[in-house]
């Protein structure tokens, strides 16, 4: 399992049998119950993101940073220890921790209402300083914990509470696509998106949330993992049809892809 | 240990990193800038690390991430970035981090904003206003002594004249009682063993869905009462036999109580009383002198703010007037006649013959 290589041996059995990703429990999950809704993709992208941390053996050194949404509510479950931040201003904190702890992992989960819209300037100065801190996005293009309003990564013709008929480009404007942006910077080391909307770009978010955390552990500067992620509820369509629509929808204007890697 | 000649800016950073400052941020704004000058200059030096924030939102955030590893971290302003700062102090202080900050204002304008506070729900800041730069020195270190006693943020109330007055001061490290360990701080160690720790300024915590608001709230509110028990701080001089109480505070206290002495070793029945602290409020203090004295003046630079609290304290049992008012410079800075004492003196001698001070 965590061999930590990306290509599968094939040309012997494998070492232990087959295990199905639901089946267990990541190490660093205190539990499995959790409040978000049905085909959320946030607790799936969460789970990538522990599994990383343990697979880099980084268990006793993470320290998360957590923004204001609803996968705040996933604090209760994550065994790391954690700092919880304002809304949009968790990379200005994350910063303060990685400084006066350099050994740590540092790392911050925000949404794009947290940090695409209430703290663009924390997360692009955190960017442009090249602070050895991972900051992860975790993009539904949508507010969901107030009950699906349009963010600044909303994509034109989404439907949200405030664009009922859909995102018109003349009235609310443009997504921000925040992956390409701070890509720019020349304080960024990786920057990448992926998306959690079916079996292979998930075990590939996990990856990404790999070489994004030896980014920063080899001291390396800013690296940033945008994840999409379904939200059925806050996009006002069947649970499962969700992942479709992250792929199709978003997806095609949030192109998935790595972007960066120094 | 000698004394040195320092400007009252450099004094008090100075003395932060004497009491073991290790993080500072901050952002540049007339007259705080060169406090962060001297922490960006001199923190390095010790192992420490200050960073010149691109906002006071994202300076006060930094000192927030500092804080959660259990450092002493602080950040600073004048009450224009601290107005900018009020969301973060607030949840700071229901994340019960052991923050100090400065506020290096233009003039009194801002005790509202120090006591009261412009952040949402419920929580309270101890408020320090030192009268010079000695005292400013000592209150800075009692500052991170009493941030880290109660985990609470403490502020640090000057203005222009306090950081810009040279005086010659000694600055070395003064002993506190021993404070608990900060068990609290996040240093990633006790990830997967179930114990991890959530520094938490909304009441969440691990494996636990449900909040519990008014018990949140009910515990801070028990320890802010504590604080108003433990540590209101004052001075005065003269109560005895005083026909008028001066109440004043920070740098235009000093001029006041300058006033004050000439005026009694003429004879003139004035006495003086200074908030140290203006959270706590010494109430218990000022209402005591109130029994014996026929008239309660206070003199602030701003159109009226701490007589608020005076007649709080005053409750009625003598009259209470304002004797300040608006005093500052061409360019906002909050230097003005009031900071001489021939004004001082005009004020109070109106204060005595009953006319009233416009402010």
């Amino acid at each position: 399992m965590s061999s930590g290589s990306d290509i599968l041996q094939t040309d012997a059995p494998p070492s232990q049998p087959a295990e199905k990703l639901c089946a267990f429990k990541p190490d660093l999950l205190l539990s499995e119950d959790h409040h978000l809704c049905p085909g959320c993709g946030e607790p799936i992208a969460v789970r990538m993101m522990l599994e990383a941390i343990k697979e880099l053996e980084c268990s006793r050194r993470a320290v998360g940073v957590i923004g204001i949404g609803c996968y705040t509510a996933l604090t209760g479950i994550i065994d790391t220890d954690l700092v919880q931040a304002l809304h949009g201003r968790a990379p200005s904190v994350a910063t303060g921790t990685k400084r006066m702890l350099p050994n740590g992992l540092v790392y911050t989960l925000q949404g794009d209402g947290d940090m695409v819209n209430e703290g663009l300037q924390e997360v692009i100065h955190s960017a442009a300083r090249g602070e050895n801190i991972t900051c992860i996005l975790l993009n539904n293009g949508v507010f969901g914990e107030t009950g699906g309003h349009m963010t600044a990564s909303t994509v034109v013709g989404q439907r949200t509470k405030n664009t009922i008929d859909g995102r018109d480009a003349k009235e609310h404007g443009q997504p921000i696509l925040i992956s390409e942006m701070l890509a720019q910077l020349s304080g960024t080391a990786y920057v990448a998106r992926c998306g959690v909307f079916n079996a292979s770009q998930t075990v590939h978010t996990k990856r990404i949330l790999r070489k994004a955390f030896q980014t920063q552990l080899d001291g390396k500067g800013f690296s940033f993992v945008e994840i999409l992620t379904m939200c059925p509820t806050g996009w006002f369509v069947p649970v499962p049809e969700g992942p479709d629509y992250l792929e199709n929808v978003l997806g095609s204007v949030h192109k998935l892809g790595e972007l960066k890697c120094e | 240990m000698t004394r040195v000649l320092m400007e009252g800016s450099e004094a008090m950073a100075k003395a932060a990193i004497a009491a073991g400052c290790r993080f500072f941020s901050g952002y540049p704004m007339t007259p705080f800038t060169e406090t962060l000058e001297y922490f960006g200059k001199h923190l390095p030096d010790v192992g420490g690390v200050s960073i010149n924030a691109e906002s006071e939102l994202e300076a006060i955030g930094m000192a927030w991430g500092a804080l959660a590893t259990g450092a002493r971290a602080a950040t600073g302003s004048t009450g224009q970035g601290l107005a900018l700062m009020q969301e973060s102090l607030s949840e700071i202080t229901r994340a019960e981090l052991p923050l100090v900050y400065f506020n290096m204002a233009r003039g009194q304008g801002d005790y509202y904003q120090a006591t009261r506070g412009g952040g949402h729900g419920d929580y309270r800041n101890i408020v320090l206003a030192p009268i010079d730069v000695n005292e400013a020195v000592e209150l800075t270190q009692l500052a991170f002594y009493l941030a880290d006693l109660w985990r609470n943020p403490v502020q640090i109330y000057g203005d222009y004249l306090l950081a810009h007055t040279n005086e010659t001061v000694e600055i070395s490290t003064m002993e506190f009682p021993p404070l608990p360990p900060k068990d609290w701080a996040v240093d990633g160690s006790l990830g997967g063993t179930g114990k991890s720790r959530n520094i938490n300024p909304i009441g969440m915590s691990k494996l636990k869905h449900e909040i519990e608001p008014e018990a949140f709230w009910r515990r801070l509110h028990v320890k802010h009462k504590e604080i108003e028990q433990a540590e209101a701080r004052y001075e005065e001089e003269f109560l005895e036999g005083a026909e008028m109480l001066v109440v004043a505070f920070g740098t235009v206290a000093r001029f006041v109580r300058y006033v004050v002495r000439e005026m009694r070793s003429e004879g003139i029945a004035v006495g003086y009383i200074r908030p140290i602290t203006l959270w706590p409020f010494p109430y218990e203090a000022i209402s005591n002198a109130a029994q014996n004295t026929q008239k309660v003046a206070v003199l602030e630079q701003n159109g009226g703010q701490m007589i608020d609290d005076v007649r709080l304290a005053v409750l009625g049992s003598a009259p209470v007037v304002a004797l300040g008012g608006f005093s500052s410079d061409e360019a906002g800075f909050g230097i003005g006649p009031i900071h001489g004492t021939d004004n001082i003196r005009d004020r109070i001698e109106h204060g005595l013959a009953g006319q009233e001070v416009m402010p």
